[in-house]
């Protein structure tokens, strides 16, 4: 996984609430069997009419923000389907950051192991953010310090260290996992001496 | 004494191999189902560092979101799509490199994967259950901490049969009262989501417990944990009990002979202490509760099917105004419409929320002798090769066809429309799926969610109808 460095863009904004991985993502594009390519797909049904071609009042359809590396959203952003594709188109798109009031649990997931860093912040304080966007003015995340700031203003943000961790190193979970593979060996032992109806058996 | 312990801190307990040096509780993991839509991109990923699936008969592989669901005959070649046959062939491809059992297209096994894991018995109680799909929430019905997780965990699992999770916290949602006629375990979910939000569960395992929840059906309580998704919650969970054990007795996975026993043992253990301790509590009498139907593009926008879509202008917060507006703009509804007034075109029951045996014989007593409006075109379609079995040898496929339904082959079809089953722009569909979002039954379709007996009644009416009065 790529490590996550400071990050500088002028933010977007999709001022709403419960954006779903539908919505990120239409299931139309979910038959590829790669991770790549998936950002020309991205918000599909807001950023092309049924012609496909580009509407041009959606926010990422314009310039500066059509290069946004930060996206601010509202509450529940990506509930719904489990779909990784999401947080890929995301990334693809050139999306590393998304700062919201709060995620659905599996996006979440599913953005950490990507690299995609997830911020939550208050509603009003998005709000303030979402100021710098309209006037074009860039915001700087800093993972390292933990912080978001532009001109004079510097917000502190609250991450669990252990994820922070993990994205600063880029860290892969099952590299880390496998290094403990004395850990499952044992648990697998004494779990089907104890639960041997655990194991699959087929008539 | 011991502290005393919910029902998913007993079952997370039992599944606690140990930490990462940085403190990350490593899960093990039981049961994984796979399907072709999450799984690709997991495989890959083990090619290119070369690594082993550490338990491949843990794993379970089918094909269900992206099959056609008119003709089965021929197999993987009925798929018309070539981008989506190949991701089933990938599949196929995948697990007999691996050595992960699959059960092809043309079997009576197949089917949607929530519908044919509890099955088989391959989900069973005091177990953990994920799989590469949001709704694996519903084989907590069995009492199983079940989850759904992305492709990179899809990954995780077969690498290492185990999960890095934190421990989700604890939601307890009690519901008593006696249901009236027509009324289901769906209107009941619906109740709820329209009360809490779809947010309301994140970051809990929801138990789902009250006497109306031990009364109800295994497939009535799939229905109801299926839905904890859409609540947002990790997990949904139902105490095992007799009924739990008679629907997975002699089931092709489920332990057979001493180990049944020594199971059945652990199984009656599974139940929250008293005292136990809930984060958060959620109560729920359900004698008064009439059928449910959502008007918006969120789960959380049920009201009764008499009552009226609301107003935006009627509400405080602005930004839930917006969204309302939103909502009702592609809906096409005008605020204060009654949903009663509302015509349909379209009517879909399946999907792994409704698409069991039981939810087609409620449809089908609804429909029986009766006939589909003019120009409304109704699907039905079984969640599995084996419900489709059993409804053919009870009759109710004559009885669906009689009344003007399509009998179909299994599969998610129209729940996301994957397949050619889809919505047409403008198209306004009676769904007894779980998701109204824009666009999901196809871009520009209009989802309604419902039960099965409402979905049936109003592919009768050709517009939304009260299916607890004179039906
Ligand atoms: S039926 Fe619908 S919700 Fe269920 S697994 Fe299939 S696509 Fe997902």
């Amino acid at each position: 996984m790529k490590k996550f460095l400071d990050l500088e863009s002028i933010p977007a904004v999709i001022n709403e609430i419960n954006i779903d991985t539908d919505d990120i993502i239409p299931k139309q594009f979910l038959k590829t069997i790669h991770r790549t390519g998936l950002g020309k797909y991205l918000f599909y049904n807001r950023r092309f009419d049924k012609n496909s071609n580009k509407k041009a009042e959606f926010i990422l359809n314009n310039k500066p923000w059509n290069n946004s590396k930060i996206l601010l959203a509202g509450s529940n952003f990506g509930c719904g389907s489990s779909r990784e594709h999401a947080p890929w188109a995301l990334l693809d798109f050139g999306i590393e950051c998304i700062i919201a009031p709060s995620f659905a649990d599996i996006f979440y997931n599913n953005s950490i192991k990507n690299g995609l860093l997830l911020l939550t912040l208050s509603k009003s304080i998005i709000d303030k953010l979402s100021q710098f966007s309209l006037d074009k003015k860039s915001l700087t995340v800093s993972l390292l310090n933990k912080n978001v700031f532009c001109n004079n203003l510097c917000l502190d943000f609250n991450i669990s260290e252990d994820i922070r961790e993990r994205l600063i190193n880029g860290y892969d979970d099952i590299e880390l996992t496998l290094k403990e593979s004395s850990q499952i060996d044992s648990y697998e032992n004494e779990n089907y001496n104890k639960n041997s109806w655990k194991l699959v058996d087929s008539d | 004494m011991e502290h005393p312990k919910t029902l998913f801190d007993k079952v997370w307990e039992d599944h606690l191999v140990g930490k990462l040096s940085s403190g990350q509780n490593i899960i093990y993991i039981d049961r994984h189902l796979v399907h072709e839509v999450t799984s690709p991109q997991a495989f890959e990923g083990l090619r290119n560092k070369n690594r082993k699936v550490r338990r491949p008969n843990l794993t379970l592989g089918v094909a269900d979101h992206n099959v056609p669901t008119t003709s089965r005959d021929l197999g993987i070649n009925s798929i018309k799509d070539k981008i989506a046959r190949i991701q089933v062939e990938t599949l196929e491809k995948n697990l007999k490199d691996y050595s992960i059992d699959y059960i092809p297209l043309t079997s009576l096994n197949q089917g949607i994967v929530h519908i044919i894991g509890p099955e088989l018995g391959f989900t069973l109680p005091g177990t953990t259950v994920v799989c590469g799909d949001s709704h694996t929430s519903t084989h907590g019905a069995f009492g199983a901490l079940a989850f759904g997780i992305g492709t990179s965990e899809v990954e995780h699992v077969l690498a290492t049969q185990t999960l890095l999770q934190d421990k989700p916290k604890n939601m307890k949602i009690e519901i008593n009262g006696e249901i009236g006629k027509n009324i289901t375990s769906k209107d009941i979910i619906l109740k709820i989501i329209s009360q809490i939000g779809t947010s309301a569960g994140t970051g809990h395992v929801i138990e789902f417990t009250g006497s109306t929840v031990k009364k109800m059906s295994m497939e009535e309580r799939m229905t109801i944990c299926n839905m904890s998704i859409e609540a947002g919650a990790k997990a949904g969970m139902v105490s095992p009990d007799l009924k739990t054990f008679q629907y997975l007795k002699d089931k092709k996975y489920s332990p057979k002979n001493e180990k049944w026993d020594t199971a059945i043992d652990k199984w009656t253990k599974l139940y929250s202490d008293k005292n136990a301790n809930f984060d958060k509590k959620f109560d729920l009498n359900v004698s008064n509760l009439k059928p449910m139907v959502t008007w918006g593009t969120s789960p959380e926008d049920g009201i009764c099917i008499d009552e009226a879509v609301p107003d935006p202008l009627s509400l405080r917060d602005k930004e839930k105004q917006k969204a309302v507006k939103k909502s009702l703009d592609y809906m096409g509804l005008s605020p204060g419409i009654k949903m009663l007034e509302v015509p349909i075109q379209k009517v879909f029951i399946g999907s792994c929320t409704n698409g069991r045996i039981e939810d087609l014989r409620v449809a089908s007593s609804v429909v029986k002798g009766k006939k589909v409006a003019k120009n409304l075109q109704a699907i039905v379609v079984p969640g599995s090769g084996m419900v489709k079995k059993m409804a053919e040898d009870e009759g109710l496929q004559e009885i669906f066809i009689d009344a003007g339904f399509e009998w179909r082959a299994p599969g998610c079809s129209m729940c996301l429309g994957m397949n050619p089953d889809q919505l047409k722009d403008g198209e306004r569909c009676a769904s007894t799926s779980n998701r109204n979002f824009e666009g999901r039954q196809g871009r520009g379709g209009r989802t309604h969610l419902v039960s099965p007996a409402t979905a049936a009644a109003s592919a009768i009416a050709g517009s939304f109808v009260d299916v607890s009065e004179g039906w």
